[in-house]
């Protein structure tokens, strides 16, 4: 298929620069296959992450082309012959080089989540868990998730604001509608949505859900339901009344 | 170009397409909606036959108060409560569309879809994604001065309201002076219930009040309950949130046109009354 | 290198690697009360436990109420041909089940069946529904389980930071010397003891549907550290791998395929997985399409459809038909869902395979069928350990999960990978914890043997000039494709190994460009000699086995030899530091499990009926 123009970020947090690279691509290859192909011939300590290059795993995500997308699955027929192709490292998160951010933030949201807590009276006589699918459907669209952190990277409460402290981003609102959605699970983490994990910083523009590489609804099935369930319990006087009149619901 | 700058991205593709349609696109809704309250006339259309029936502009329903002497008025027993009131103030034009369009511009400004957009066409909070936005120190979201955005459920209450209100025109439409026809008018006033339904029952709060708050579909007894099935219909709605927020609000407008363009009489309706 | 300018820190145990099993022993090790690191080379949840698609094998009888672990058991067995550690395999079908539900209370959302129980689906080898799912991503959900778990157990974790080599106290393990990868600095951790969860050493073959992190860390370091492995020779190539385009040749394609009834078919058209039944199965399968067609349906009387033999059978039936002229155009076979199923099933059940296809592949499974091949997927070998307690020859040092041995003999059946895991990963957790109970002398650091570990490591920046070990890398890879791939020849392993010698001289003068910050060249110098350890082992003990066997075909000897049933091949370094392979003779199993083994799956579920019965 010859010759591809490549500019590839190439440096570390104190400098850095875009380097031009010349190469090979044959049929059917997707960015990450160039970049690799790039190390090896090339430049041989240019870093980058990847795992399973089947888009499983989450580690690739970069910037191509000022987009938030995986290299593994980003076709380089995606583009055309002439256009020179740049990748730049996600921006969101400290750079250590080349093409791999630091994202170790984003695993200290997951430990501040309070863990899945089930409810032991929902076993059968035979010890099983007993949910139905209709259930779990919506839980698991959540746990689709590969935790690439795209859309933490492109979430702007982030990116732009760099609201870390205020936010927790996208990928743990869902983490939290899935536990919270979860048939099983008996903790109440409203509160800390609302005043910890921030979830009225999120104003809804749903460039999250335009990159999720998994297609998560992550704003119209996750984070919209927990704003709605903030609602109930923090802003609707009417349920407030009926609450104080008749006591809360079980 | 500074890296904090406004529109700054490393984007290539034709991003600022979507939010500059969209943005110019209800800026058209409002300039135009803004003119056709203000008129204040040519919202009522019967062939000048008295009595029940007649067609009328969504953004003049319901008739609270009514002028008889401007042209394309409603006639006045078609009010709730009589003639325009003494006390008006002359500065504002005594049009009942200002009372009325609250109403449904609040619920569609407090939009999950709606806020959306207008974060990103009008606020450009962001522009796009991966777009540089406005710079804020202070972004606060939805937690400080935005946070009546939370009320959107009350403002569904009265979308609700406003949708038996203007099946009723529709039902209007279909009688010229108390006789049955039917009119390309009676068709268009019947399309715009319909697609205010699409709109207002695919909203993301009516989705969570009719069963998305429930952890468990098939409780007690295991098997889907009928919240489960009604919460099915309306994720389906609520999937094509945005074309049913475009297409209705299109449809109101366009069927406030259609009526203020009978009334005064430059467009022929066709009907079965043989006017 | 002054040591003590380099950090270290001390637990009581250290487990490398955060796949399924390594996770799993890490929580095991945690709730028991030790202090317990946790060292990957990736980011925590990326280990290829995620790439595991079709599900965790465990006799739930969710699906067939007549499954028990004794029907499991079996299947495992004979899958393994009869290789198996018998109490290895005993342990692992007892204990699938309640490691599936452990997960279940961590927070794992398996599909569900109508009643609301865990759903099993189908599987090669597998005689009932077995495989608990999460439609194709069973993996995804299970190592983000044991990771949402895991961290709120108090383990502190060591992200992206390689295990270079094991530090021992005279027999015993006190330590392992690793490298972060972000700024290539040293940390040392001082611990008694080591939990080996690394996986296996795909990255040695070219076409694999391992990734870069599979370069047989465990095997190296067990190795030099004076462990032994074992069944090395079986190395199990996935029959269903992509093929086309060259790029992802070799990414799996989810053996769920052929579980929800997809069939593979030659450029004739012809299901020629009917001509390649052997003797062993031929009575469990159906020897019609229509019979097959039944079973898919749902018939419980109708036997199961060839295509689900287990996977060395249909590997090497692929094979032949692409050896015979008859394969797709990409050299493959034709593996078709689309004239099964309806598009809505298919995406529902196989979503991911769905989007790997259209993605990658530009190819609508709904709608064609895929061209697929085999693929370097599994070690069934890997370091001795013992059965109950995980432990290797050195005192301190465990292996589980894929990088140990035993479980799955000469072939594994799908989904035994994910329940070995979970079930062998508790093992070690527990062995460890016992172990660290029966010691209580303080063990020290050897500082010769740190400073030999990272001065290894830093020459291979340091070296004024050498060989780039990208290459080094493609050669290995072109070697094992070659010489010791899914059949083998004396001739060729011979051919093999003296490539192999070409190649570690070559190794021992590598040279990586560029800094010690973050750079991938170095860290792939560094992984060659757990690769070439590995590929070697493999090559010895594949020469040995004069047989063929499971996974393991030798085109020389054909058929499986009663003689060989009797040996394990091991792999150890001797005093004068060369690679030496053994025959051991197996221990005799226990009489009941031989019984259980042998039975007929009549007799058995009659057997099994009783016992529910009471």
């Amino acid at each position: 298929m010859g010759l591809r123009k490549f500019k590839l970020f190439r440096g570390d947090s104190r400098e850095g620069t875009m380097k031009d690279f010349k190469v090979e691509v044959d049929q059917g290859m997707v960015v990450l296959d160039v970049i690799h192909r790039i190390q090896s011939e090339q430049v041989g300590d240019l870093a980058v992450r990847w795992n399973c290059k089947a888009g499983k795993c989450g580690s690739c995500s970069v910037e191509i082309n000022g987009k938030p997308k995986l290299a593994c699955m980003t076709r380089m027929n995606e583009y055309s012959l002439e256009e020179t192709i740049s990748v730049r490292p996600i921006k969101t998160f400290p750079l250590i080089k080349d093409l791999v951010a630091d994202v170790s933030w984003n695993y200290k949201q997951n430990k501040n989540i309070a863990p899945f807590t089930p409810d032991p009276d929902k076993k059968d006589n035979n010890g099983n868990y007993i949910m139905m699918q209709e259930d779990v459907d919506r839980v698991q669209e959540f746990r689709k998730c590969i935790e690439c952190y795209l859309c933490q990277n492109v979430c702007h409460v982030l990116r732009d604001h760099d609201k870390k402290n205020e936010f927790v981003g996208p990928r743990f609102m869902i983490r939290l509608a899935s536990l919270e959605m979860h048939p099983l699970d008996k903790a109440d983490r409203i509160e800390n949505i609302k005043n910890d994990y921030g979830s009225g910083m999120c104003n809804i523009t749903r460039c999250c859900t335009d990159v999720c590489p998994e297609h998560i609804q992550i704003t119209d099935n996750g984070i919209i339901p927990l704003k709605e369930r903030v609602v109930d319990r923090y802003y609707d006087p009417i349920i407030w009344l009926w609450n104080k009149l008749f006591g809360k619901p079980k | 170009m500074d890296s904090n700058s406004l529109f700054n991205t490393q984007r290539s593709d034709r991003w600022w397409f979507e939010p500059l349609w969209t943005g110019v696109g209800f800026l058209c809704f409002v300039i135009y909606t803004t003119w056709a309250m203000l008129q204040g006339d040519y919202y009522w259309w019967s062939a000048g036959v008295e009595g029940f029936g007649g067609y009328l502009s969504p953004f003049y329903s319901p008739l609270i108060f009514i002028n008889p002497i401007v042209n394309g008025a409603a006639p006045i027993d078609h009010s709730w409560f009589g003639s325009w009131p003494e006390w008006w103030p002359n500065l504002i034009p005594a049009s009942p569309a200002i009372l009325i369009l609250a109403g449904p511009l609040s619920f569609r400004m407090t939009c999950y879809y709606y806020r959306k957009f207008y974060y990103r066409s009008y606020f450009m909070s962001p522009p796009g994604c991966s777009v540089k936005g406005i710079r804020n120190k202070k972004y606060k979201g939805e937690t400080a001065l935005l946070i009546f955005q939370n009320l959107h459920r009350f403002t569904l209450y009265i979308a609700i309201g406003i949708i038996f209100i203007l099946s009723y025109d529709a039902i209007l439409s279909f009688f010229q002076g108390g006789e049955f026809g039917v009119g390309l008018g009676s068709i268009i006033l019947t399309i715009n219930p319909i697609l205010l339904i699409g709109y207002t029952f695919g909203c993301h709060v009516f989705r969570h009040l009719s069963g998305g708050h429930k952890d468990c579909f098939t409780c007690p007894n295991g098997k889907p309950t009928f919240r489960y099935q009604v919460w099915k219909g309306v994720s389906w709605l609520n999937g094509r949130h945005m074309m049913w927020a475009w297409i209705s609000m299109i449809w109101v407008a366009f069927t406030d046109i259609y009526v203020r363009m009978v009334a005064s009489g430059y467009w022929i309706d066709m009907n079965t009354w043989n006017n | 290198m002054n040591i003590s300018e380099i950090k270290t820190v001390e637990h009581d145990v250290i487990v490398l690697g955060a796949g399924g099993a390594g996770l799993r022993a890490a929580i095991e090790c945690s709730m028991e009360g030790l202090s317990t690191g946790l060292v990957c080379k990736s980011l925590l949840g990326k280990a290829h436990t995620v790439m595991a698609e079709g599900g965790v094998a465990a006799s739930l009888a969710n699906v067939d109420t007549r499954d028990h672990w004794k029907v499991h058991f079996r299947d495992t067995m004979r899958g393994g041909k009869f290789l198996n550690n018998w109490r290895m395999a005993e342990l692992h079908a007892r204990e699938a089940p309640a490691r599936v539900r452990e997960l279940e209370e961590w927070g794992a959302v398996f599909d569900r069946t109508k009643s609301g129980l865990i759903n099993q689906r189908n599987f090669g080898g597998h005689r009932y529904p077995r495989l608990a799912h999460v439609g194709d991503r069973t993996g995804l959900e299970i190592i983000r389980t044991l990771q949402d778990h895991g961290i709120h157990q108090g383990i502190d974790i060591y992200m992206e930071c390689t295990g270079l080599d094991l530090i021992k106290d005279g027999d015993r393990i006190s330590g392992m010397v690793g490298m972060w990868r972000d700024n290539g600095e040293f940390i040392i951790f001082k611990c008694r003891a080591v939990i080996l969860a690394t996986g296996g050493g795909g990255k040695a073959w070219k076409i694999t549907s391992n990734s870069w992190e599979y370069t047989g860390d465990g095997y190296g370091m067990a190795y030099e550290a004076g462990a032994e492995l074992m069944d090395m020779e079986f190395t199990q190539f996935h029959p269903t791998g992509m093929v086309w385009p060259p790029s992802v040749r070799g990414t799996l394609v989810t053996e769920g395929v052929r579980g929800e009834g997809g069939i593979l078919t030659n450029s004739e058209n012809k299901r020629f997985m009917y001509d390649n039944i052997p003797g062993r199965f031929a009575a469990e399968t159906a020897d019609s399409e229509e019979e097959a067609n039944r079973w898919l349906a749902g018939d419980k009387d109708a036997r199961r459809p060839p295509e689900l033999l287990t996977r060395d059978v249909v590997a090497r039936a692929i094979r032949k038909e692409v050896k015979a002229g008859r394969g797709s155009p990409h050299g493959g076979a034709y593996l078709d869902i689309a004239s099964r199923r309806n598009a809505e099933d298919i995406k529902r059940k196989l979503p991911s395979m769905y989007h790997q296809f259209k993605v990658l592949a530009e190819l609508d499974i709904t709608n064609e069928p895929m061209e697929v091949g085999p693929t370097l997927h599994y070690f069934m070998g890997g370091v001795k350990v013992d059965a109950n307690t995980q432990m290797t020859r050195v005192p301190g040092l465990f292996a589980c999960g894929e990088c140990a041995a035993g479980v799955h003999g000469a072939n594994r059946l799908g989904g035994n990978s994910l329940s070995d895991l979970l079930v062998c990963g508790k093992l070690a957790g527990s062995g460890v914890v016992n172990y660290i109970k029966s010691i209580n002398n303080n063990l020290n650091l050897n500082n010769v043997a740190i400073q030999k570990i990272i001065r290894s490591a830093t020459d291979i920046l340091n070296r004024e000039k050498g060989e780039n070990p990208y290459l080094i890398h493609e050669d290995l890879q072109e070697l094992m494709q070659n010489n010791v791939g899914i059949v083998r020849t004396d001739e060729l392993l011979s051919e093999g190994l003296d490539g192999l010698s070409n190649l570690w001289k070559k190794f021992n003068n590598v040279k990586a460009d560029g800094a010690s910050q973050f750079n991938p060249g170095w860290h792939q110098a560094i992984s060659l000699r757990n690769l070439l350890v590995t590929a070697e082992s493999v090559a010895r003990a594949a020469k040995m086995r004069e047989e063929s066997r499971g996974a393991h075909t030798r085109v020389d000897f054909e058929g499986e030899r009663d003689e060989w049933l009797q040996y394990n091949v091991v792999i150890s370094k001797s005093n004068e530091g060369t690679m030496i392979a053994d025959k051991v003779m197996r221990d005799e199993p226990d009489p009941e499990l031989k019984r259980i083994a042998e039975l007929s799956i009549e007799e058995l579920e009659n057997e099994v009926l009783l016992e529910k019965g009471q």
